[in-house]
Parts: C-alpha cells; structure tokens; sequence
C-alpha cells in the first residue's frame, strides 16, 4: 500500500462515521484553538509592553525622593524633598554612563490654562530643564523647547502637548500665541510630538512644560529647589545596573548618608518595571498554556478511545484484510493514519478558529494580539504528533490481531 | 512430478491451562494441481484448522507442509500473508465483504497489497473479475444490496482477482439457498475448468460428491482419502 492509498483508505473511514469524528477531534480543535488565541495574546501584551517602555525613553531611570522616617516610624514615599537640580547636574557630570538627566518638578494647584475664550486644565504641568527632550525620547513637533537661558531666569514660556494644542487652538498653531496660567501671561514656544497613552492609561499629550525654576519660583511662589524626581538615561542597557551603582554612591555622598543609614532617595529603572510587567504576563500565558495543553491532552485521550472502539467494531474488517494478505504493518499504517488525519484535521480547524478568536478579541475588545507563526507550525506538529501517540497503542492492537479470531469475531 | 500440496504429519495442538486440545493430529496427505477436493466430516473434526493450516492462515505445531516442493510450515507471519495475498482466494461462508463498500472496491481489496498498481489498473482487474462471475452491471452495489448468492459471487470475484492457483471455500453455500447454491457450484466447476484448484471445506455430501478427491476428517485424523 502507498502512502496515498492510506491516506485516502483513513479518509474514508472517518467519512463514514461523520458525527463521531466531529466529537472527537473537538477535544483538539479547542485545545489548538486556545493555544493559538493564548499565544497571539500574550505576544500582543509583551509587544504593548515594549512599545510603552520604549515610549517611556530608552533605558531609563528614575529617582524618587525617599521616605522619611522618624523613632522607627516610616513617613512614607516623598515625604522628605531633598532631591536639587544640583543632583540631577552632578549625576549628569560625575556618572560617564549618564548621558543626560532632567529634574522634573510637578506643578500643583495649576487649574486653568486659558487662550483667548478657550480653557482647558491640563493632566500633567511639569517644570524641567532643556535635558528633558532627549532624555525621555520625545522631540517636538514644531517650534523649540525653551533654552538655558529661560531656565536661568524663569521666563514665563511653556511647551505643550498635542491634547493641550488641539484644545485650546483648535488645530491652529499654538507657536507664540500666548496663554494664562494661574492669570499670568505664558508664551508658548514649542509643541510636542504625539505620544498617545502611557501604560497606566494616561494621555501622555495632555501635558504642559515649563522651566523647572519658573515652576518652583513663578507657579509655586516657592524658594525652595527640592524636585519631585530626577529622570537619567544612561548609554546602554547594558550599562544601567552599574549606572545605578553609580549615583546611588554620588547621592550617598552628596546628601551625607553613612553605612548604614536609609536612604533619602530611591532608584527605580524601567527595565525593571518592564520586566516586572512582562514576568507576570509570562506567568499568566504559560498557566492558559498549560490549560490548554491539558485540553489537547484529554482530546489526545478521546482519540484514543475512540480508535480503540474503532478497531473492536472493525476486527472482522481486519480479519479478512490479513487474509487477503495484509500484514500487520499495513493494518498499523491503515489505523495510524486514520488517527493521524483526525488529529491534524482538528489541528488544521483549531488554528482557523484560534486565528479567527484572537483576530475577534483584537477587533472587539481592542486587545493587542500578534499571530505568531512558530505557534501555528509547533501547533500542526503537536496535533500530528497527538495523533501519532495517541493512535499507536490501539493502531497496535489492531495489527496484532490474529487473522482467525480476528475472522470469527462477531 | 511434485504435488501441488503435500502434508506429512501435521499436528496442531493448543495448551488451554491444564489440558492440550488437539484438533489435528498426525495429518499426511496430498493435492495435485487441478484437483477439486472436498474435505468433509462432522463438526469438531478439525475440517477448519485444516483449511486455515492449507491456507497458510495458521501454522501446524508438528510436521511439514510443503507447497509447490518449498517448505511453508515454519515462515514468519509476514511471508504467510504474502502467499495468502499470491497463491491463495479465499471463500468465506458467511462472505465477509467490506459493509458500506462497493462491489468494485470490495474487489480491489487484495489488490491494495504487495503490489503497487495504479488506481485505474486496479479497476480493470477488478472490474474483469466481476465480469468473470456474471455481476458486471452490479460494481457500484453495496453489499446490502445485493442477494447471498451475488454476495458470495463478489467475494468470489474478489477471491479470483489475484489470479490466485488455489481456491480455499468454506461452506461456501452454507448460507445459501438451492438455487444459489447451484450457482455458485457452477462457478467453481468454472474455474476448475480453467486449471484452478479449488479446495471446498462442507458438512453437506451433495457438494462433497463433486470433488473427485475427497477426504473425511473424524477426530483430528484422516479417516477416508479417496480419488
């Protein structure tokens, strides 16, 4: 017998029995279905993930201001302000890795900005210095950002977001137009390029920049230089845990720290928190795996059983087949086939509904998904490889059968 | 001249628990070529383990048995389909066709094995063994279409398609009626015609008395060999 006689031998017979097979390869159909589907999903949040980290500026780290703590008692997170933009230009100077930092300062109590008859309260008002563009990776769409100069003297000028502009100017240049925050006059110099929405769901163009001293002295009638956090971006990737190492021994010294005592800062990179992130999708995409592994697992059993009646139901069929000549060999062929074909028949059905499900999940829930073609090819050999494993112990018992009990059988 | 067949002490014997049940002992005897032979007796004589031992569908436990001068008694499973599949047809009484399978495919059976045909070819052949047993215009009837007596010409046919030396029947028309059975005996006079040697395996002396080489079977051993 050839190979196509085989297979067109197996297709018959599953033919023949048409509701059965369509209940048995269901058990493979779901599993490779969520395999896929699980899959897609999973590389569409690790690849959202990675966009929203890239978008965040390469290889960043942030410091934060560190609790204070007094008699044992933790003041928590930023109650001590002792971060300067003295910090932020001594790390930029002192650490080679550091290619710039940016002080930022967030800006409270800002509630309107107003443009002629248009209001608009923006999400996020930041005070920083010239280093911000470069270090969170986001240039300006027209315009320039303010300059030295203007972060010396605490000009009144201000770079705004996409969301910010389309508010306030309705799609016109917002370039030298001015604006009133808290009833000062504030010219605008520069627009952002769109970013769209951070990880947490914030719409990063609704922001509102000014020089970090026009924020503290200006907005905030404060003489104070304390910021609310320093961002550094440093070369390489690879460069970030010595990075670290790095400003963590110049913040210890700057702010007089000894052995032993807390910290009054705290270091925080984006690689972290992005691999963080990406761990915890990994944990959850390998459980719907293994979920799914045990589906195609029972489907693999459903075959079996399945071929096991098969062969009792036919035996008188493989009685006369070994005396018309058959050998074991060709009635383990005929079986294994047949078992085969159903599993990769299921494997093939299971991709298109898995494919279809993840396209649907993207379109309805605007999940991100990503098809992956290493999961649809390990799929088809994990179905073809069901069928192997599972089809040979009852493919062997056929084949073993003796031709005379075999003829007799009822 | 070497006989077609030829049996010389063959003895089958099982081992169930304690007991040894011997349905065949001490078997000698001898076809030629050409013969109709008729191998009779009551049930429980060993007529069947004979016929499967002839048919090289079961191995004897002792003795040798020689086919065409080559000694067949010992070979692997393997090698016995292989002469299953190339000098034997094989005639079941109950038939045994593929259920919800045409005359035609039914037919081609054997054909799917030790040999590589194309499909078309396998058709031919098939499609001429029909035409050999009167049932042309019947190649796309399922079993369950057709009469015992064209069930047993299609087994018949399928029995012949291999141009097989021997025919093996057992009780060929034992689940047929007179008229049937009067075909299907003209058939194997037929084919006996045509040099083809046909072994019938029956408990009913009518069919018995066509053979002009006769054994009785009582008891495991040959109790009449006649020609």
């Amino acid at each position: 017998m050839n190979a196509w006689m085989i297979l067109r031998l197996a297709l018959r017979a599953l033919v023949k029995n048409k509701v059965r097979t369509a209940l048995t390869m269901l058990g493979i159909l779901i599993g490779i279905a969520s395999v896929i589907a699980m899959v897609a999903l999973g590389q569409g949040a690790s690849r959202m993930v990675e966009d929203q980290i890239n978008a965040m500026g390469r290889n960043i780290v942030m410091v934060l201001p560190g609790a204070a703590s007094s008699g044992g008692f933790s003041w928590g997170s930023g109650s001590i302000q002792t971060l300067t933009p003295d910090d932020a230009a001594a790390i930029a100077k002192e650490v080679p890795t550091v290619a710039a930092t940016a002080p930022v300062v967030r800006v409270r109590g800002v509630r309107q900005v107003v443009a002629g008859s248009q209001n608009w309260v923006p999400d996020n008002a930041m005070g920083t210095n010239t280093d911000f563009p470069q270090v969170r990776d986001w240039p300006l769409d027209e315009g320039t950002f303010f300059s030295e100069q203007d972060v010396r003297y605490a000009t009144k000028v201000c770079v705004i977001g996409a969301t910010i502009s389309q508010n306030l100017f309705q799609g016109a240049s917002p370039l030298g137009q001015t604006v009133r925050i808290k009833n000062m006059p504030f010219k605008v110099v520069g627009l952002l390029t769109r970013k769209g929405t951070n990880a947490i769901g914030q719409d990063q163009d609704d922001t509102l920049l000014v020089p970090w001293t026009t924020a503290k002295r200006v907005l905030e009638g404060s003489t104070f230089n304390n910021v609310s956090q320093i961002l550094l971006s440093v070369d390489t990737a690879g460069h970030i845990p010595a990075a670290m190492a790095e400003v963590t021994a110049l913040l210890h010294q700057r702010h007089r720290i000894r052995p032993g005592e807390a910290d009054d800062f705290r270091l925080m990179s984006m690689t972290e928190m992005a691999s963080a992130t990406a761990e915890t999708s990994k944990v959850m995409s390998i459980l719907l795996l293994v979920t799914a592994c045990i589906s195609l697992l029972v489907g693999g059993i459903g075959i079996m059983n399945i071929m096991l009646v098969s062969v009792v139901e036919r035996t008188r069929e493989i009685g006369v087949r070994m005396a018309m000549g058959a050998r074991g060999r060709d009635i383990l062929a005929q079986f294994l086939a047949e078992s085969v074909a159903l599993s990769l028949a299921a494997g093939v059905l299971g991709m298109l509904l898995g494919a279809s499900a993840s396209w649907g999940i993207q379109h309805f829930l605007q999940w991100p998904t990503q098809l992956s073609l290493g999961a649809v090819a390990v799929s088809l050999l994990f179905s073809c490889g069901i069928g192997v494993f599972f089809g040979m112990y009852p493919a062997v018992r056929a084949s073993r059968l003796d031709p005379i009990e075999a003829l007799r059988h009822e | 001249m070497t006989p077609l067949i030829r049996l010389e002490g063959i003895s089958k014997t099982y081992h169930l628990g304690e007991v040894d049940i011997r349905p065949l002992q001490e078997v000698t005897l001898e076809i030629a070529a050409g013969e109709v032979v008729s191998i009779t007796g009551a049930s429980g004589s060993g007529k069947t383990t004979l016929m499967n031992i002839l048919g090289c569908m079961d191995r004897p436990s002792e003795g040798s048995y020689r086919l065409e001068g080559r000694e067949v008694a010992h070979l692997s499973p393997d090698e016995r389909a292989r002469l299953r599949n190339q000098v034997f047809g094989f005639v079941f009484q109950s038939f045994n066709l593929l259920s919800r399978t045409s005359a035609l495919e039914n037919v081609e059976l054997p054909l799917m094995y030790w040999r590589s045909l194309p499909g078309a070819e396998r058709h031919a052949l098939a499609l001429e063994a029909l035409r050999r047993v009167g049932l042309a215009d019947r190649v796309d009837h399922h079993p369950n279409q057709l009469s015992g007596g064209q069930q047993q010409r299609v087994a018949i046919a399928r029995a012949l398609v291999t141009r097989p030396k021997i025919l093996l029947a057992d009780e060929p028309t034992g689940n047929l009626d007179s008229r049937s059975e009067k075909e299907i005996m003209d058939l194997f006079g037929q084919l006996h015609a045509e040099g083809i040697t046909v072994i019938l395996v029956t408990h009913n002396p009518e069919i018995a008395a066509v053979a002009a080489h006769r054994i009785r079977l009582k008891d495991g051993r040959v109790q009449e060999d006649v020609r």
